[in-house]
């Protein structure tokens, strides 16, 4: 589904991913871990083709086909949907406008907005004044209802309360369990993989990949001891 | 009204885009004024009084002391040589639900226009008015002044709205002044989205009554070579009044300068001013000045000011749903037109939003 060969990054001139190396096959789900600022963001924001991410070299493959230069809509076209960490407000936009364009089934988004409890933020301006648990809520409602292949999930559970969390969950992992979905989820809390079937753990430090390993071992150890204990290698797989 | 009034199709068209219902269906009453000919007025409603100020001045005594009384509050002189405009008065207690429409037509060569209007709204009134201000294909180089004095009562309301549809060689400059007694609302919106040479305007609300309340909405929309310097002023002379402005223009090439300001002349008032501009083109400028002023210390005044590009996480945002990056650009400014912030009712609202739909479309 996708591969990413020896990418590194520069934003604003500074080299923020180093020689980066990652395959997502289809139906797999791999969990990044590391700590703030260590380049997990600019991972994701790099594959959706953002403006200002430059791959200074190496490649990001999708579907066979090299991203490189392709526009951010070309790659949802393709099947790419990214879930963000703090998505822009924009006045006078409801989301039902973006719901109606990302599906036309009506019925789906009714479905999908009473399962996440936004009926009434579908008559609201995208993100004003919604609190950090409906802007999570309201990101999970709009990738999902753009169906997409691999879904970039940017810390989808932080700041939501316990219950919607379960909810979120819940309604993550039907999406993933469909035939050939894949993602990558970057997670601080940990509470995601309760709910997701990850199938493997990477950490980011300092721009690089450290550790690959079992996602649910691999957070014990980080809750335990930290990252940087990850340079000392402690996981158990490594 | 279209038939009696013997209109060119295209002149229906640009009557209709400054908000006028030709068919009337929708509307309380009209007026009509072409060049400096009156050529129509009807209530279909009793309790309005609508009729040309000229007429109105000859027939109710009282109008006289109506004529010039806002400008004489704030020793202000006010241009003498006018000619029609319209009288509109609505009678103590009356609830109009259905928009009063006044419009205010150029079609006359080089021709200059000069009007001034009288709003009165008696105590407990409540009523819509929009006026449409357009020019003819035909109104080369034309000028129109527009003098508005508005007479809120107690308990009065006024839902104003002015709808601008000029072209690129037509100079435009509104007078207007509003006088609000206790309890009494004034809102006021602005809405100017096709080319103009040059429109200036700066309307003041006097709220000389406690409780009452002013709004002023703007949305612009500056084609290259226009210029609008436009703002809008409140001053808080009541006990517990309080305004707010909210001014959106963007520029696809012409000047902008938004204006506001809010004078506190009395204790428990409250004001507040926004003002966000949006330039998309390399000529466009914008120039926001807010000002405040209070000598009372429990005051509460506060005003926001944005101006620039369209963020570009914005745009991305729009891009990783799909969109192109011209698609979001439009889904954002049309966002960031939104009309939804004029208190309109649902029927007026609409029938905006179709304009505003129709003049972005060839915006862009």
């Amino acid at each position: 589904m996708l591969k990413v060969e020896n990418l590194t990054v520069t934003v604003a001139g500074k080299e923020i991913l180093k020689d980066i190396n990652l395959e997502i096959k289809r139906g797999e789900v791999v969990i990044l871990f590391g700590p703030n600022g260590s380049g997990k963001s600019t991972l994701l924001k790099t594959i959706m083709g953002f403006s200002g991410y430059t791959a200074k070299s190496g490649r990001i493959i999708f579907k066979d086909q090299v991203l490189n230069g392709f526009p951010t809509e070309e790659r949802v076209k393709l099947g790419m949907g990214l879930m963000y960490q703090l998505p822009p407000k924009i006045r006078g936009v409801k989301l039902q406008q973006l719901a109606q364009h990302l599906s036309k089934d009506k019925e789906k988004n009714r479905t999908l907005a009473v399962k996440l409890s936004l009926e009434e933020h579908l008559m609201r301006d995208v993100n004003v004044d919604f609190s950090g648990g409906e802007m999570k809520r309201s990101e999970l409602f709009q990738v999902l209802l753009q169906n997409p292949d691999l879904l970039l999930l940017d810390e989808p559970e932080s700041g939501v309360d316990i219950e919607n969390i379960a909810v979120m969950g819940n309604i993550l992992n039907e999406h993933l369990k469909k035939e050939g979905k894949s993602a990558l989820i970057i997670t601080h809390t940990g509470y995601i993989l309760d709910y997701v079937q990850a199938t493997r753990g990477c950490v980011l430090l300092d721009g690089k990949f450290w550790c690959v390993g079992d996602p649910k071992e691999m957070f014990q150890a980080i809750k335990q001891s930290g990252y940087d204990k990850c340079k000392e290698c402690i996981c158990p797989q490594h | 009204m279209s038939t009696a009034l013997k209109l060119e199709d295209k002149d229906k068209e640009t009557v209709s885009s400054s908000g006028i219902d030709l068919s009337e269906k929708s509307r309380s009453a009209s007026f009509y004024q072409q060049d400096n000919h009156t050529k129509l007025f009807q209530s279909f409603q009793e309790g309005i009084d609508i009729l040309s100020t000229d007429e109105a001045l000859a027939k109710y005594p009282e109008a006289k002391e109506y004529f010039g009384k806002n400008f004489r509050l704030l020793n202000r002189d006010f241009p003498q040589d006018t000619e029609g405009g319209y009288f509109i008065r609505v009678k103590k207690g009356k609830i109009v639900e259905l928009p009063i429409q006044a419009c205010l037509f150029l079609k006359a060569q080089g021709f200059k226009q000069k009007v001034h209007n009288l709003i009165i709204i008696e105590e407990g009134a409540k009523a819509y008015l929009i006026t449409g201000c357009s020019a003819s294909h035909t109104a080369d180089e034309g000028f129109h002044l527009g003098i508005s004095e508005f007479f809120i009562q107690k308990g009065g309301y006024l839902n104003f709205t002015m709808i601008h549809s000029w072209k690129e060689d037509v100079s435009v400059k509104p007078i207007s002044i509003a006088h609000v007694e206790d309890s009494g609302v004034f809102i006021s919106n602005y809405v100017c989205l096709r080319p103009v040479k040059d429109i200036t305007m700066y309307p003041t609300a006097v709220l000389a009554g406690n409780k009452s309340r002013a709004i002023f909405n703007s949305l612009i929309l500056s084609h290259p070579n226009s210029l609008h310097d436009v703002g809008s002023r409140t001053i808080l002379r009541g006990d517990s009044t309080q305004t707010e402005m909210i001014a959106r223009a963007v520029s696809l090439g012409g000047k902008v300068i938004a204006r506001g300001h809010i004078k506190a002349e009395n204790k428990n008032v409250k004001g507040h001013l926004e003002c966000r501009g949006l330039v998309l083109s390399e000529k466009g400028q914008i120039h926001a000045i807010p000002e405040m002023e209070t000598e009372f210390r429990d005051v509460d005044l506060s005003h926001e000011a944005a101006i620039g590009k369209i963020s570009k996480d914005e745009i991305e945002y729009l891009c990783s749903r799909g969109f192109t990056k011209d698609q979001a650009q439009s889904i954002i400014v049309r966002g960031f037109m939104d009309i939804s912030i004029m208190g309109l009712p649902g029927l007026l609202k609409k029938e905006i939003e179709k304009i505003e739909e129709a003049t972005l479309k060839g915006s862009f």
